[in-house]
């Protein structure tokens, strides 16, 4: 079983001092900078944690000896797909952004990847700045732990736009995939109608923002400048995708004069190159739970789950819980080979 | 508006041949757009003071959000009325291309003018002059029309008072609000709204569009119309999350909210979200004392055009099962708009008669209350 989403998180901002240049290490000893400000999981929330996940010291996520124990023992996965929720994109600065990106990159190499073969990890990388993005990737694509490139759902303009082709150019070229993640405090509202007041709310909504970041990709031509593209939504449900490619094929019908470069329905492309994963899964309850099987259906393609514990974040249930009565070959799909196939992982069970 | 096109002969011929269409049930269409003629039109119903400042400096909204439609006006080509008035600018155009071709019993108009605005005094000028207009030119003319009330909707206390100043018109039937408003929509700056259309008992709607100073994606301006007009659902779904979230419907228990042109696709897996994350948080919002899918199913009701369109027609009937709304979706057409639905097309034909009834008439005249 491939787990697609678990975080390993820094156990404190000063973990990174080894790890940055003597400017750098000046400002995070006597300024104020205290991290990225997103607090995307504000740490006592019920969101923040599963039980037991709260490490002695630490953050959740921070402790590999728990993170292993829960993710591989007690959740049985076989390999896991790091995506450290550190928000370099929310770092005005953009050298420190940058610079930090590098940091947290190489001590994801130390401190995850050569201590664990099951891990695979993600890039994080200043989204803010393309080009120096497309540099830390160039800098880390051969290394075979990290399989993909880690952009906040929040950035400062959606991803399909233009000024990030350095971006997916250096990605397709490392045939390295697109994680996009819950979280990111670019400055920008989190809703098309201004800041709402409560977190719930903004953890609810930040499924219509993950619905526009594929509206971007599609209708500005992402996937047609790059089309060794593959892209993964993360952390914000997936029962909502079958109505927006239902709404994207009929805006595309109508308007597709304007778009020239989208040769096929916005559904074709979603299929191709779009990856969900399953935690959370928001779905109907008990008394209703044909539907998901409905919405199961519409997506029109056993390819596009992955399995994900989002550990050691907490979506109410356990991660598998959704998928007790699925049939066995999708439920084999979604747990193990549409990861495996789509990251090119091979995994011993 | 120096070029208008009008239809080719050979087509008006057609249609007057056509004539009405002759339906065998009743028909009730929700979103109905009446244009302002001209800015000479509006400054007629403007006081002096506001007259001169519209002639000055004209309407200062949120810049930076224009995306040109792919047709002028978004209008059907086949809109622009023989008189050189804009689409949705001339009553007797818009009786005989719409309310008697498709021979429907009331159509309620939702003026696309007047709410917004950055000066809230002027906004509230402008929006008692829209709403002075629209008795004259529309309601009085025409009986089958019903009207929304157009308030400045970002300041509560002057739109509450031209809620008041109307409300018991019978030719208004719910108060206006755009979908991209400058704060979401449970946040209390809004609240005396809610309690003046409840006082009233008009129902509140929310009508695709706007500008309220944001980009309408969570992450900056996307590039194309397109991603604007098809981007309409992600500004719609924080709506619904605000108002169940903030305790709107627990404040006032009789407010009726319609989304207008927004889509419904989306509302079963936000229900779901909802209900989930409600469950989950539940200790951060006190004031939500019930699943947020019950308020949304009593609460809240929706247009159907632009209809959604799954690959398969039995899809449709299990979103509407999903949906569990029967009695709360409304057929409207969006004339004289370029997606305008039909009522004759817009729904699978192997739609239950009594379900396709509601949708088609029966929700509305519960809900605005038509006899």
């Amino acid at each position: 079983m491939i787990d697609s989403d678990v975080h390993n998180e820094l156990p404190k901002l000063k973990t990174l001092l080894p790890y940055l240049g003597e400017q750098w290490q000046v400002y995070l000893n006597e300024s104020a900078f205290v991290g990225s400000g997103a607090n995307d999981y504000p740490i006592n929330a019920p969101v923040a944690a599963r039980e037991g996940a709260r490490p002695e010291s630490g953050p959740p996520g921070s402790n590999i000896d728990l993170l292993r124990t829960h993710v591989f023992d007690d959740m049985g996965a076989n390999l896991a797909i790091l995506n450290c929720g550190f928000r370099p994109g929310a770092v005005h600065n953009q050298d420190l952004a940058a610079d930090l990106a590098t940091a947290v990159n190489n001590w994801q190499i130390d401190e995850w990847l050569e201590k664990d073969e099951r891990f695979r990890a993600s890039i994080l990388v200043s989204n803010q700045n393309p080009v120096r993005a497309a540099a830390e990737i160039d800098r880390l694509g051969s290394h075979p732990g990290f399989v993909q490139v880690v952009l906040p759902v929040q950035g400062d303009a959606p991803y399909g736009n233009l000024r990030y082709d350095p971006l997916f150019e250096a990605a397709t070229r490392h045939d390295l995939a697109i994680l996009i993640a819950f979280g990111g405090a670019p400055g920008l509202p989190p809703t098309a109608t201004g800041w709402p007041s409560t977190y719930v709310e903004e953890y609810v909504d930040a499924g219509a923002i993950f619905q526009s970041q594929v509206n971007s990709l599609i209708f500005e031509g992402a996937f047609d400048r790059h089309p060794g593209l593959r892209v993964v939504l993360s952390e914000s449900g997936w029962t909502w995708m079958p109505s927006l490619m239902w709404r994207m094929d009929k805006e595309w019908k109508g308007l597709r004069r304007d778009t020239p470069w989208v040769k096929q329905p916005p559904s074709a492309y979603m299929r191709e190159h779009i990856r969900l994963t399953t935690a959370p899964t928001d779905r109907p309850g008990p008394d209703r739970a044909h539907e998901l099987s409905e919405i199961i259906d519409y997506l029109g393609s056993d390819r596009m789950l992955l399995y994900a514990s989002d550990y050691p974040h907490w979506h109410g249930e356990d991660p598998s819980a959704w998928m007790s009565d699925l049939p066995a070959d999708l439920r084999e799909r979604i747990t193990h080979s549409n990861a495996a196939e789509f990251y090119k992982l091979t995994v011993t069970a | 508006m120096s070029t208008v096109t009008t239809a080719s002969p050979e087509v008006q011929e057609q249609d007057s041949q056509r004539g009405s269409r002759n339906t065998d049930y009743s028909l009730i269409d929700c979103d109905i757009h009446n244009a302002i003629q001209s800015p000479e039109t509006i400054r007629k119903y403007l006081p002096s003071r506001w007259r001169s400042h519209h002639e000055t400096y004209g309407v200062r909204s949120y810049t930076g959000s224009y995306y040109p439609r792919a047709v002028p006006n978004a209008a059907r080509h086949d809109s622009w009325p023989p008189s050189g008035l804009p689409p949705g600018g001339d009553l007797e155009f818009m009786q005989h291309q719409l309310l008697d071709e498709w021979g429907f019993e009331y159509g309620i108009l939702n003026c696309l003018a007047g709410g917004g605005g950055r000066n809230l005094d002027f906004a509230a000028a402008l929006a008692t002059a829209v709403n002075e207009w629209q008795i004259a030119e529309w309601l009085e003319p025409e009986p089958r029309l019903r009207a929304s009330l157009i308030v400045p909707f970002e300041d509560g206390d002057l739109a509450a008072k031209e809620v008041d100043r109307l409300g018991e018109h019978p030719g208004f039937v719910q108060v206006l609000f755009v979908a991209r408003t400058s704060e979401p929509m449970g946040r209390r700056k809004y609240w005396p709204i809610y309690e003046a259309a409840c006082r009233n008992g008009i129902a509140v709607g929310i009508h695709f569009g706007g500008a309220g100073g944001h980009p309408i994606t969570g992450s900056g301006w996307p590039s194309h119309y397109v991603e604007d007009h098809g981007g309409m659902p992600q500004a719609f779904q924080p709506q619904v999350t605000s108002l169940v979230m903030e305790g709107t419907f627990e404040r006032f228990p009789e407010l009726k909210v319609v989304l207008i042109e927004g889509g419904f696709a989306w509302l079963p897996p936000l229900m779901w979200r909802l209900d989930r994350s409600w469950e989950l948080m539940r200790e951060e919002v006190p004031e939500v004392k019930r699943p947020p899918s019950e308020y949304i199913r009593e609460h809240i009701w929706t247009t159907t055009q632009p209809v959604e369109e799954p690959e398969r027609p039995e899809h449709f009937h299990e979103l509407l099962r999903q949906m569990d709304m029967d009695d709360h979706l409304m057929f409207a057409t969006d004339y004289p708009h370029w997606d305008f639905d039909a009522p004759t097309s817009a729904f699978p034909r192997d739609m239950d008669k009594d379900l396709r009834d509601s949708i088609l008439a029966g929700n509305a005249r519960n809900l605005y209350g038509l006899p």
